[in-house]
């Protein structure tokens, strides 16, 4: 178990390699990065089949997981193409160790409640549709393409969240003490979204990564909207960020969801069906 | 070793049959996905096709079924790429494939503007929920129809049901 917030003992630019000798290149990294936050959040959101509140929420969060996964897919198999070591999709997907992977923190909490379940929705799909619209004008043309092609989907996404805050903040009270819990228990892991680094930063000079900061004030103003339609209070900001996920740093969640999702692959290596 | 090269018309015409395996009334072709076909001097046959939904399952399926069909039609070397971009929007279903889903049942899409000739633009502040063209009840034709659901069977249908004749359906939705 990792405390969230602890800075890295090791270097603080993650490699995909667990040994640490080879410098990844940055696009490489950052493929990853987007690639893992799609991937945990697929895993999350698949969690929710047969326990959502009806049977059409059901199929709608295995849908959205399901985008998810794809774009995660299109994302790993491009990050282990620029990394040049031969190591596919499912290598990355299933072979890494806790601290190999550079998802947020946000996107691997156990959410327990649905209003949890959808206040992560909503605040990680308005990042995303903001970061995809931004991206698919890439000088990169395969994360352009990536982008321009889960734009669209991410679109429905943020609908979908932002119809359920509304209903469930301006619902019952028990409804919305249940939504405003989990808008309060997401806030910590909102900072980490608009963190950047030198990585970051020498490919958004490049044309090829999006500034994150710069998407925040739009992402405020979406947000603070929904939640005041809602009749929610938006939290003030945290006093204590949780942060570290893009080091491979992550929070307790992390560990007991990675043996659900590589536990077959690792028990049975090469297994096929 | 092939004796002579597939006619480009043929191979063309082979993977242009394929059906969608979610959407088994139309074709690749109809669904807009097939993206192009070349046959190379040597026979290699090379097939372009683009998701619908970027984890679209159906997706394999699909390969190997234009995989198959190009053997039948005489192909010995059969090479699937998948190609992203443009990335493909519900515009891309032709004319005849929009009577076919109608015909089976299913709401044919709401045009989005993005289609096969219309360039990307971004959809942030735009989010199809904003959108409220009426959708017809592909049994009665009755436009009283609401949504029960924005997530159907498959990734690319929501459903639907009619105040009219009180049917439900399937609605391709607008991407």
């Amino acid at each position: 178990m990792t405390a969230p917030g602890r800075t890295p003992k090791e270097s603080g630019t993650p490699s995909l390699v667990s040994a640490g000798a080879v410098v990844d290149p940055p696009v490489a990294v950052y493929a990853t990065r987007l690639g893992d936050d799609t991937l945990i959040l697929a895993q999350r959101l698949g969690g929710w089949i047969t326990n959502a509140p009806q049977l059409e929420e059901d199929v709608a969060l295995a849908n959205l997981g399901l985008d998810l996964l794809g774009q995660a897919r299109m994302l790993l198999t491009y990050a282990g193409e620029r990394e040049g070591l031969g190591r596919d999709e499912d290598d990355l997907a299933y072979s890494r160790d806790e601290r190999g992977f550079c998802n947020v923190t946000l996107v691997e909490r156990a959410d327990a409640d649905f209003g949890e379940a959808m206040a992560r929705l909503l605040v990680f799909s308005v990042y995303q549709l903001l970061l995809y619209d931004r991206l698919s004008a890439s000088t990169d043309p395969t994360l352009a393409a990536i982008a321009a092609k889960a734009v669209k989907e991410v679109a429905y996404h943020r609908d979908h969240a932002t119809q359920w805050v509304l209903r469930l903040g301006d619902g019952t009270p028990e409804s919305h003490r249940r939504m405003q819990a989990g808008v309060d228990c997401v806030w910590p892991h909102v900072d980490e979204l608009f963190e950047t680094d030198d990585l970051e930063r020498a490919l958004v000079a490049e044309g090829v990564a999006v500034d994150r900061p710069g998407l925040r004030a739009e992402w405020e103003s979406y947000v603070r909207d929904v939640l005041t339609r809602a009749t929610l209070t938006v939290p003030e900001p945290a006093a204590a960020p949780v942060t570290g996920g893009r080091a491979g740093v992550h929070t307790e969640a992390m560990g007991y969801l990675l043996a659900e999702l590589q536990h077959l692959v690792r028990s049975h290596p090469g297994a096929t069906w | 070793m092939p004796a002579r090269a597939l006619a480009p018309e043929a191979a063309r015409a082979a993977a242009a049959a394929v059906t969608d395996p979610e959407l088994p009334v139309l074709t690749i072709a109809e669904l807009g996905i097939l993206r192009a076909v070349r046959v190379s001097p040597d026979g290699v046959v090379e097939v372009d096709v683009t998701p619908t939904y970027a984890g679209c399952p159906a997706l394999e399926a699909i390969e190997a079924d234009v995989k198959a069909a190009l053997r039948v039609a005489g192909a010995t070397d059969v090479r699937v790429r998948r190609v992203l971009a443009p990335a493909w929007t519900t515009d891309w279903i032709t004319e005849p494939g929009r009577d076919k889903l109608a015909a089976a049942g299913i709401a044919p899409p709401s045009p989005t503007g993005h289609g096969p000739t219309a360039g990307h633009s971004g959809t942030a502040g735009s989010g199809p929920v904003d959108l409220t063209l009426a959708v017809r009840c592909p049994r009665c034709g009755s436009t009283a129809t609401r949504e029960l659901s924005r997530f159907g069977p498959t990734a690319c249908t929501a459903l639907r049901s009619c105040a009219s004749c009180r049917e439900p359906f399937e609605h391709v939705k607008a991407l």
